[in-house]
């Protein structure tokens, strides 16, 4: 059933990097239940710039929850309540009349703040540059299937690829720890044939490249995995680990 | 890349660290609890056993300063993380709240640790570092809980090991990379067992020596 309410926002404006930010509030009103987190947002933006005063600044992009640009902490929750869902993909149904939300940015040092709830993750760009690929000589496509890869092992593979690196993980951990994406981006490579060449220069790449960008060191808290917008297992977290003891302690490279 | 220091060195290689000295010391805190269930053989068979055991002579010392140096490891690296985690996100979030992941225990072990180490030197000074050439292990027990701060102290800090190795356990298991669906939910199970076994068996020895007296 479509409804209208009303809610109260408390929202974190922060002009940019290096100035004081604080919580603003505003009346978002005659909101329909069918509208998602960023429409609402959407509505309360218009209404700020009919009254001259300056839009609240969120990344969005493609709003059907799969580009991993969007998101926010929603009343202490990342990408709010609702398991399993981007911050796009949570709709005004779930809140009630006269709640008051309050919307907060990531919070990480590895996280630069740009301005209001933008925040800089190119830290994950170059998690991924010190290793999160494999390199192909160029040359005919091959044949599909000409490498065979048990099921189960491809759809743990999936499973882990299934990541959009909005961050959420960074922003949920107590400790503000990239271990989630790390190991996801790790291990979506190290369990294929493909990815196993260079599993060991990866594996100490990426983690040291995470250590360098100052994320918080992983505690196994949980609170990624039960954050994560596409459940992404701590397992491979302990895959992560297991990748690293072979890479650190017991490889060929030095 | 070289040598042992740069792998130990990063956020992976000082969980391990971690988890491979707070395993050793869930292998003491065992010992330790089987150990003190002689006293329910009566006052005797207590002393016994700790003469037994100190008639180990080398073997006990060479076990201390094993336990010492994992003490030293686990307490400097867990300092470090503490610190490094709080400057990945000085700036705290105005509400907080779990996503189901979360225990008491996980998120407490900072400062659950701090209280033990703290109270580890506290016991040292009660039992190891005191002149028993005119007692036994025994008396020293008896006339320390015969005061009702020293049950609550020894209690409390019981209860405070048992929060501290409710998460330790099994997040040691993780860290050390084994996760399986098969064995994790069995892990976790264990590591609450476990703490209820320490926290029981351990903090009801005071009590159970005063009521002796």
């Amino acid at each position: 059933m479509t409804k209208n309410i009303n809610v109260t926002l408390k929202v974190w404006r922060q002009k940019g990097p290096h100035v004081k930010g604080g919580f603003e509030t505003y009346p978002a009103t005659d909101i329909s239940t069918d509208m998602s987190f960023l429409e609402m947002i959407d509505c309360v933006n218009e209404q700020l710039t009919l009254d001259g005063k300056e839009p609240i600044a969120f990344d969005h992009d493609c709003r059907e929850g799969i580009c991993g640009m969007c998101g926010a902490v929603i009343n202490g929750r990342c990408h709010g309540q609702e398991k399993g869902t981007t911050l796009c993909q949570l709709h005004m149904r779930h809140f009630s009349n006269g709640d008051t939300i309050v919307i907060e940015p990531w919070r990480a040092t590895a996280f630069p703040m740009v301005k209001d709830l933008v925040v800089d993750r190119s830290a994950f760009d170059q998690i991924i540059l010190a290793g999160g690929y494999i390199s192909v000589n160029t040359g005919g496509a091959p044949d599909a299937n000409s490498i065979p890869i048990a099921q189960e092992i491809a759809e743990l593979a999936m499973d882990a690829a299934a990541c959009i690196g909005c961050g959420a993980c960074v922003a949920a951990c107590p400790n503000a720890s990239a271990m989630l994406f790390t190991s996801a981006k790790i291990s979506q490579l190290a369990l294929l044939p493909q990815g196993k060449p260079e599993a060991t220069s990866r594996a100490l790449a990426m983690v040291n490249k995470m250590d360098e960008l100052c994320f918080g060191n992983c505690s196994n808290e949980r609170e990624c995995e039960a954050e994560c917008p596409k459940e992404i297992s701590i397992s491979n977290i302990a895959r992560l680990n297991r990748e690293f003891v072979k890479a650190g302690l017991v490889s060929v490279v030095k | 890349m070289n040598g042992l220091t740069n792998p130990m060195g990063t956020s992976v290689g000082k969980k391990l660290m971690m988890a491979v000295t707070g395993l050793g010391f869930c292998c003491f805190l065992t010992i330790h609890l089987a150990g003190n269930l002689t006293l329910y053989g009566g006052k005797d068979f207590f002393n016994s056993y700790v003469e037994h055991l100190h008639s180990l002579g080398p073997l006990v010392t060479l076990a201390e300063l094993g336990l010492l140096f994992f003490a030293l490891i686990h307490v400097l690296t867990g300092m470090l993380l503490f610190y490094q985690n709080y400057n990945a996100r000085p700036a705290r979030y105005s509400v907080n709240k779990r996503a189901g992941g979360r225990t008491l225990g996980s998120a407490t072990m900072p400062y659950t640790g701090v209280i033990l180490l703290l109270f580890v030197i506290f016991h040292l000074m009660n039992f190891h570092f005191v002149d028993k050439t005119n007692t036994t292990t025994f008396q020293l027990m008896s006339n320390a809980f015969a005061s009702p701060v020293y049950i609550f102290i020894y209690t409390f800090a019981v209860i405070i090991a048992a929060i501290h190795v409710s998460h330790g356990l099994w997040s040691a298991f993780q860290t050390l990379g084994a996760n399986h669906p098969k064995y994790t939910p069995f892990l976790r199970g264990l590591s609450i067992v476990f703490s209820v076994v320490i926290g029981i068996g351990l903090g009801f020895i005071p009590v159970y020596v005063s009521l002796l007296r």
